[in-house]
């Protein structure tokens, strides 16, 4: 099945021209008649379109050219520009927004062959950790059906785990890559603040916001890292490092590695199972030959909180330009106000309504510096804690939830236990440092994936990835499959 | 109880530069509405903002030229409110760190608040922001026109030194003068380059203490500015002097009617939620980069002004002439620099070549314009498609200084030179010009003079004096012109004496 394989794995059948683009791309087109109905990862997808990218990257592999991503059907989350397609950020505030531009990811992707096809579910406009924000229904998690995928990514994270396409794309504000690829039992890459353009991704919250790779490998996780970063003149927060090629870091050696294990994870709401399948992990890749160090992060209790105001500050001016008058839906009014009013009104889910009005708030005058200023001082003490702690260690080992996959329904009345779900995963924003969550086993029943999370230094994702694909490589659960 | 004015400025420049503050579309006035447009100007989703370099340079350039700090550390702040001019419905500027502070401007200003014929302003801060799009309002909608969406856009804040209307004249129009030959902007007000609003408060006069500040907006000439801050003085007298309160507040300026009415109170303020650009790296500008930007400075206009009188002796008005007009002075200073008689050849300029020229341009554009060319296109003599070189009129000046030439010579000279672009000598020599000092030719006139007119003869030997005048006429038209006029006095004078 085509549409099982890996980026390598494809890409070296398409290099010796065993298989065709055609045949991976319409196996994920398949993939998704037969599944998608269930699962609905997919919010839109031209199949024509695919197919017709497909036969071009025939032609180019026919006349010889060889290319990172030439022929590899890739899906894209609903927050990325694409030229011509539909770009909605699972949102009705769009209306029937096409794009005019490609997102310097997808040029990067375009440009190294990759067949760029689907918009991926998402909680609208990235805010949520179940993708049942989205207003255009949920997406459930391939492992169980009555579950959700994890959020905001949750299209992406689930379209990879049910093979319906080769890796896809999503973006990263407080753990919407890591969260649901260790849901769904994938692998998801949040690189370092700045190493990815976010030209052409939707923002939610500035700051924080990087673009990622789904993949059903650490592999793959470095061949899209290394296509997709880069300095970009259109994007003045990404920085001028150099690109290596990623997949050379994954030697499978580790011996001598230093991995901090944060006292401050072992919160009382991490599930048994989960601490277990961690603590499991930690003890392999002590037998892998790392040294296991106990750090601290200090300031870990107040990433929430910190997190939670920057990001909805940063969100209540970034969302400000949906309003109605240049694109997208638009409920008239008798003036502007009485039409941004009508608009947003109608165009915007409760759950982002509640984040423009905490950030609206939060910056307001008057509480500004009690929260907004407060909380900037906070995030950079959190960095601090991160800088402090990668003096001695390489990297750092965390669970990436605290639980498995919850039940669709279970806390989207409640949206603080909500948010507390995001708590491994949001303080890798707000350092800028670079993160990634490769399946580390399963609960008994019902199976359900568990992430494990590493974290690195600035610009250390070659490290990263190399630790994440030595205990890959000695770990049985990542050809594990669902079964839909 | 007498009052007094206090007057702050907020003066907005767009930026001189080719294309806009964070895209790379064109900074142009005229275009088709929406045609100067993309996606980052346009707010599209997803898009970022690249900061414009030039407009960076300019801004720091506006900082020296107005004597500012400039800080090493400045950054961009999103300014939140929502209108539909407002692509973002954020407008970035440069709220709590701005790329210059703490400057001044000193012009000539001789009313009240001046010293020694001085006026002199502290500047807060000449900030960087962008402008935001143009509406128009038709019968039933309006429409939005985004290629003025993202301009670069100066603000300059002045301090609350500037004491009545005439003095915000004098200041703005000193300002705009700096700015523009300074290359920074074209200040052009007609095409909304520039844009200003004035705060203003009254006290009793010897009291420190601040009034009520009152915000006047929409003025849309200096003179406007001008009208209105005179108004609102005497408004706000009137109503404090009558026992009324004022309350900090901002105005419409209404042109046609010449008032001001309330917009709002602080009470109904907008909340801005300034919070800083994430999507943008801070300004740390460095030793080289900085250093390269003061390379641009230009000596400030009323420096020049004062260096013309004191190094060529100039008058005032020759000298503001020259500082208004910045090629001409170059051109006056490249010539006085190599004469001994720098205010003959400032007449000259002045007196002479300026009329020409408006002369010359006052036909070719109504030529063109009969050809049907626009305004915009005219393509009109400047200074330098003259036909003659500026060496030229140094040489002509010379001729007159040596008495070659009669003065009156030396006018057909230029009109030549300037027609054919001849040089003086060789005109001189073709038309015969040279100035008779050849006291033999000259006696010989002046016998034919006196024997042909009787008449003045007796008047001047009766006492009136005048009465030579119209002999020296009768020599110099015998001798076409070419007669040496002082020796003509002298030979006539001694000749009626005798």
């Amino acid at each position: 099945m085509l549409n099982q394989l890996t980026i390598s794995e494809l890409t070296a059948k398409l290099a010796k021209r065993e298989v065709s683009a055609r045949a991976a791309t319409q196996a994920c087109l398949d993939q998704i008649a037969r599944v998608d109905g269930k699962i609905h990862a997919f919010l839109s997808f031209d199949a024509a379109d695919a197919l017709a990218q497909a036969d071009a990257a025939d032609k180019r592999i026919a006349a010889g050219e060889k290319n990172f991503l030439l022929g590899v059907p890739i899906a894209v989350k609903d927050v990325l520009a694409v030229k011509n397609q539909p770009l909605n950020c699972a949102s009705k505030i769009l209306g029937n927004f096409t794009s005019t531009y490609d997102a310097t990811v997808i040029e990067k992707l375009k440009a190294a062959g990759a067949i760029v096809f689907g918009r991926l579910n998402m909680d609208e406009f990235a805010m949520g950790s179940s993708t049942e924000n989205s207003a255009f229904g949920l997406t459930r998690n391939p492992w169980d059906l009555t579950r959700i995928p994890g959020g905001s990514s949750g299209g992406s994270a689930a379209a990879v785990a049910a093979d319906e396409c080769i890796a896809s794309l999503g973006s990263d504000t407080g753990g919407s890559i890591r969260q649901p690829a260790a849901l769904c039992g994938c692998v998801g890459l949040k690189p370092t603040y700045g190493r990815i353009s976010r030209y052409g991704l939707v923002a939610f919250a500035s700051s924080l916001d990087q673009i990622g790779p789904f993949t059903k490998d650490v592999r793959d996780a470095a061949i899209l890292l290394g296509t997709m970063s880069g300095v970009d003149p259109r994007d003045s927060t990404s920085v001028p490092q150099p690109v290596p090629d990623y997949t050379k870091a994954l030697t499978g050696d580790i011996r001598g590695v230093k991995l901090g294990l944060p006292k401050e994870y072992m919160i009382g709401g991490l599930d048994a199972e989960v601490k277990a399948a961690v603590d499991a992990a930690v003890k392999k890749y002590s037998e892998l030959g790392a040294e296991i160090v106990e750090i601290s992060l200090p300031h870990t209790d107040y990433a929430v909180a910190t997190y939670y105001i920057i990001a909805t500050a940063e969100a209540s001016a970034n969302l400000a330009r949906f309003d109605g008058i240049r694109y997208g839906a638009r409920v008239e009014g008798n003036d502007p106000i009485e039409l941004y009013a009508k608009t947003r009104g109608a165009g915007f889910g409760p759950e982002v309504k509640r984040r423009i009005i905490l950030g609206t708030y939060v910056l307001s005058s008057g509480y500004h510096d009690a929260y907004y200023l407060h909380a900037q001082k906070v995030r950079t003490l959190i960095r601090n804690d991160f800088l402090k702690a990668f003096e001695k260690v390489d990297a750092i080992v965390t669970p990436t939830t605290p639980t498995a996959a919850f039940k669709a329904g279970e806390k989207s009345d409640d949206p603080l236990q909500m948010y507390l779900s995001d708590i491994f995963t949001i303080s890798c924003n707000l350092a800028g440092i670079p993160g990634i969550s490769v399946p580390c086993g399963f609960t008994k029943n019902p199976k359900l994936p568990i992430g494990l999370q590493l974290l690195g230094k600035p610009f250390g994702e070659e490290s990263l990835l190399k630790i994440a694909h030595a205990y890959e490589q000695n770990s049985p659960w990542q050809k594990e499959k669902a079964a839909i | 109880m007498e009052y007094e004015a206090v007057i702050g400025l907020e003066t907005h420049v767009q930026l001189k530069t080719k294309s806009k503050m964070w895209c790379g579309c064109a900074n142009q006035y005229g275009s088709e509405p929406n045609t100067n447009v993309c996606p980052v100007c346009l707010g599209m989703p997803g898009v970022l903002p690249v900061p414009n370099e030039e407009a960076l340079r300019k801004t720091v350039l506006t900082g020296y030229l107005l004597n500012c700090e400039i800080p090493r550390y400045a950054k961009f702040d999103r300014k939140n409110y929502f209108y539909p001019d407002a692509s973002k419905n954020y407008q970035l500027t440069q709220y709590d760190k701005p790329s210059t502070a703490n400057g001044f401007v000193e012009f000539e200003f001789a009313g009240k608040g001046s010293a020694n014929g001085m006026g002199k302003v502290r500047i807060t801060r000449a900030h960087l922001e962008e402008d935001v799009g143009k509406l128009t309002h038709f019968d039933r909608t309006s429409g939005v026109d985004f290629n003025r969406a993202g301009v670069p856009l100066l603000e300059i804040v002045s301090e609350p030194d500037i004491t009545g209307a005439d003095m915000a004249y004098a200041y703005l129009n000193a300002l705009t003068e700096i700015l523009h030959q300074g290359g920074v902007s074209d200040c052009d007000m007609e095409k909304g380059m520039v844009r200003c609003d004035v705060n203003i408060s009254v006290r009793p006069v010897g009291t420190k203490e601040l009034g009520a500040k009152i915000e006047i907006k929409n003025m849309n000439s200096f003179s406007g500015v001008r009208r209105a801050a005179e108004y609102e003085i005497a408004r706000q007298i009137e109503v404090v002097s009558k026992g009324g309160k004022l309350i900090q507040s901002t105005r419409r300026w209404d042109d046609v009617a010449g008032i001001t009415e309330e917009m709002r109170t602080k009470e109904n303020a907008h909340d801005y939620r300034y919070f800083p650009e994430p999507d943008m790296m801070p300004l740390a500008p460095t030793d080289a980069w900085l250093a390269e930007v003061k390379a641009l400075v230009i000596e400030l206009p009323i420096a020049r002004k004062q260096r013309f009188m004191r190094d060529y002796q100039l008058p005032a008005g020759d000298a503001e002439v020259f500082k208004s007009n910045v090629e001409l002075g170059n051109y006056f200073e490249g010539l006085a620099k190599q004469s001994k008689n720098p205010k003959a050849i400032a007449n000259w300029i002045i007196n002479n070549l300026l009329a020409k020229l408006s002369e010359a341009n006052k036909s070719e554009a109504d030529e063109q314009a009969a050809l049907g060319i626009e305004p915009a296109n005219l393509k009109l003599t400047t200074l330098a498609d003259l036909k003659f070189p500026p060496s030229a009129l140094l040489e002509l000046v010379n001729l007159v200084e040596a008495k070659t030439i009669s003065s009156s010579a030396a006018q057909q000279v230029f009109t030549e030179m300037f027609a054919t672009g001849k040089a003086p000598a060789v005109i001189v020599q073709e038309k015969g010009l040279a100035q008779v000092s050849d006291t033999g030719a000259i006696e010989k006139f002046c016998d034919e003079a006196i024997a042909a007119n009787p008449a003045p003869v007796a008047d001047y030997k009766a006492g009136k004096i005048v009465a030579l005048n119209s002999l020296k006429g009768q020599v110099m038209k015998l001798s076409k012109g070419k007669a040496n006029p002082a020796l003509v006095g002298e030979i006539l004078e001694r000749k009626l004496r005798g």
